[in-house]
């Protein structure tokens, strides 16, 4: 099962970004666990800057944007 | 050869920034089909109305796009790698230069401060990066060449640069690190490994950028557009030159004191603006203005509130006031010589 974080303080793009990512699981028909981290503590722990960012796998790979559903679908298939 | 050159790109400015045959085609459309004289109050407002939010959102998403591609190689961890390897006046210009090509939204500026500040970046730098991020961005550059010429839009990246260096060295002379609270420098900032990103990539990016600019600016554009459409057409040009005007000795303070609680995107100021020197007031003032507008807003300092504390909040608030102010005569002075 995949471990998706959605990493992001509480601005109005980092909800975009879990809205746009719960799309993406479902669309791509994966099963993983969606959790959103707003501690700023852990966010830095990852590296990350530019807000909101997303972590699979305790992977970062993707930071300051929000993509399409479309290229998040492409992105969660890299695996 | 040069002459040919400077043809050349005096066309292009007039037809593709400035956009003056849209001026004429709107005008067109509001004296034959609207049947309004150009001359008339109503008229002249409507075609500023139609006119600049048609220019200003066109620019807009074509410069954010190009603009957007070119700061993707430029991501705030990247530019604090940069930063890193710099001590002093060098940080800070190099800083100040950073912070107009970094991607920087407000939400971002807390992150950004803890990632600076724990990585060890001297506070003169950190805040040399965040008073010209704001004022200065490539986009705003384009613009103001649009609505007034090159030579201004020069000058106001030169004197906002400056106003970045000098407000880090002041607030690195005033030895404020006391100031910042304790848990950013206890937060470790990892230095990850950002993913590759392709072309493509970069080419999305650029246009999510465009799509959540103007998802957030269109609503400050219209109002400033309209705002100016009022002052272009309706507010007569002895009363703004009494209170803006150079024969008052307090523009620019007045035009500063109305900049700072006002949040709006510097597209959203340029359209005043743009009426502003229209009605005569001076260049300087109206860059006071701008700058008052972009520079400083209520979202941003709450933000940074939280990070630290109140002398160094109210130490670069009064710095960037008064060098606001300063710029503003200057350009006053100077300005004649520009436009």
């Amino acid at each position: 099962m995949m471990e998706i974080k959605v990493l992001g303080p509480g601005c109005a793009n980092c909800n975009r970004l879990e809205q746009a990512t719960r799309e993406a699981v479902q669309k791509a028909g994966l099963e993983a666990s969606i959790e959103k981290v707003s501690e700023l503590q852990e966010i830095m722990g990852y590296g990350v800057m530019s807000t909101p960012a997303l972590v699979v796998n305790g992977e970062l790979r993707l930071a300051g944007r929000v993509p399409s559903v479309d290229d998040l679908v492409a992105l969660l298939k890299r695996g | 050869m040069l002459e040919a050159l400077g043809t050349v790109l005096s066309w292009l400015n007039e037809n593709l920034l400035k956009m003056t045959w849209l001026n004429d085609l709107v005008g067109r459309l509001v004296q034959d089909v609207l049947g309004l004289s150009l001359t008339s109050r109503l008229g002249t407002s409507i075609q500023f109305f139609i006119y600049d939010s048609v220019k200003i959102f066109v620019l807009l998403s074509a410069l954010i796009f190009a603009i957007s591609y070119v700061q993707s190689y430029f991501p705030p961890e990247r530019t604090k790698a940069i930063l890193g390897r710099f001590n002093g006046v060098g940080g800070m210009v190099l800083g100040a230069l950073l912070g107009t090509i970094t991607p920087f939204c407000s939400c971002s500026s807390i992150p950004l401060f803890i990632g600076f500040t724990s990585a060890g970046l001297p506070l003169g730098v950190t805040f040399a990066f965040l008073i010209s991020s704001p004022l200065v961005d490539l986009a705003s550059v384009m613009l103001l060449a649009s609505i007034f010429n090159w030579t201004t839009a020069i000058a106001y990246v030169v004197m906002g640069l400056l106003l970045a260096v000098l407000g880090g060295a002041t607030i690195s002379a005033l030895k404020l690190e006391r100031y910042v609270e304790p848990f950013v420098f206890g937060t470790h900032l990892a230095d990850a490994e950002l993913p590759e990103l392709t072309r493509r990539d970069r080419i999305s990016f650029a246009r999510e950028q465009v799509a959540d600019i103007v998802r957030r600016v269109w609503k400050y554009v219209l109002i400033g557009v309209g705002i100016g459409a009022v002052i272009h057409g309706w507010i007569p040009g002895e009363f703004i030159s009494a209170v803006l005007g150079d024969q008052n000795p307090f523009a620019v303070i007045i035009a500063t004191a109305i900049g700072v609680p006002m949040y709006a995107d510097i597209f959203g100021t340029l359209p005043i603006a743009e009426a502003l020197v229209g009605k005569g007031v001076g260049l300087g003032t109206v860059l006071a203005f701008m700058m008052a507008v972009t520079a400083l807003s209520l979202p941003s300092l709450i933000m940074l509130k939280k990070v630290v504390k109140t002398p160094l909040l109210a130490a670069f608030f009064t710095i960037v006031v008064t060098g606001i102010i300063i710029i503003g005569y200057t350009f006053n002075a100077f300005g004649r010589l520009l436009v």
